[in-house]
């Protein structure tokens, strides 16, 4: 079975407590369809397991696939620089169907972002950097298309409705 | 699969209607052979997209990849152009399979190659090998691992 490599760590965007007796991390691309559906399932499940569960959230963008993935990926840290990652993130998968360089301005806007700084830190390199980092992490540790899921470092391999998920995470 | 260590077989194949390749093309170079059953199906197309995000890493490790399928050459620029693909994909169509069957990768049953992967080195030699089930995209970690480990002489 595929271990996450490298561990949660201080380089993740995290939500939940460390030391949760659970933790979920999704290699995800912003663009992809199936991420999209997942996001309201993965939504529902850290409402419901509270602070049993820590939620991880990593690039893996499919740039080639789909060309907002990574501007969306590092829209997301951009806005992790103004501590809202998580703000943003939820953003740009609602607005999924109309992503465009345009929209996430629109949506930095809506989230309360200084614009300015927005516009300065998207253009950093340490932010893709960053992004491909997450993206070869998730290689390293096979993910093989997405959303992929870990589960306390284990790859999860079955569906991603919340009905399984949820099954396999109170275990 | 033939086993690592051995001489990977030749191979002229068409890409697109005005490009072939052989293994020759690759001397010096590490190369990642990646069978797969179908272009145009969902499987495949993850699976070639992933390594088509994966170029550079592939660079990085001197390395260049080719798919193989016993799709037509025709049916391999329409999909290349249609996934944005960077890297080619050989048409194993006319005798159909015979590359495959000589990597040991064909599907008799089916008409169509395994979902196979080799790594083979600059001399031509096999250096990593991976069987894949037909629903089941590899993913790369384990490419990454054995190109390493062909760059600091470890396999």
């Amino acid at each position: 079975m595929a271990k996450l490599t490298p561990p949660p760590g201080p380089q993740d965007h995290a939500r939940g407590k460390e030391g949760a007796p659970v933790t979920l991390v999704e290699y995800g691309d912003f663009q992809c369809p199936h991420c999209g559906k997942a996001f309201p399932a993965v939504e529902d499940i850290v409402k419901k397991m509270g602070p049993g569960l820590r939620f991880i959230f990593r690039h893996f963008p499919l740039s080639e696939s789909h060309a907002m993935a990574k501007p969306a990926a590092i829209a997301a840290e951009a806005a992790g620089r103004q501590g809202k990652f998580w703000e943003m993130h939820h953003g740009i998968f609602q607005n999924q169907a109309m992503l465009s360089v345009e929209a996430l301005f629109a949506i930095a806007q809506h989230i309360g972002l200084d614009l300015e700084q927005f516009r300065n830190d998207i253009q950093d390199t340490a932010l893709e950097d960053k992004v491909d980092a997450d993206f070869e992490s998730g290689v390293r540790s096979g993910v093989n298309g997405t959303p992929s899921f870990f589960i306390n470092g284990h790859k999860y391999n079955g569906s991603y409705d919340e009905e399984s998920l949820m099954a396999s995470l109170t275990f | 699969m033939l086993s690592i260590g051995t001489p990977a077989p030749d191979f002229n194949l068409y890409s697109t209607p005005d490009q072939q390749y052989t293994l020759q093309d690759f001397q010096g170079k590490n190369l990642i052979v990646a069978f797969y059953p179908a272009d145009w199906s969902p499987v495949c197309g993850d699976q070639m997209s992933l390594y088509n995000e994966m170029l550079q890493l592939f660079r990085k490790q001197n390395a260049a990849i080719v798919g193989v399928s016993v799709d037509s050459k025709w049916c391999h620029q329409a999909y290349t152009q249609a996934r944005n693909l960077h890297f080619p994909l050989l048409a194993d169509f006319e005798p159909k399979g015979a590359v495959a069957k000589a990597y040991e990768a064909y599907d008799d049953k089916e008409g169509q190659c395994h979902r196979a992967l080799y790594v083979i080195d600059g001399n031509g030699i096999i250096r990593w090998n991976f069987l894949s089930p037909p629903a089941v995209n590899p993913g790369a970690d384990g490419i990454l691992d054995a190109l390493e480990k062909i760059q600091a002489k470890k396999i």
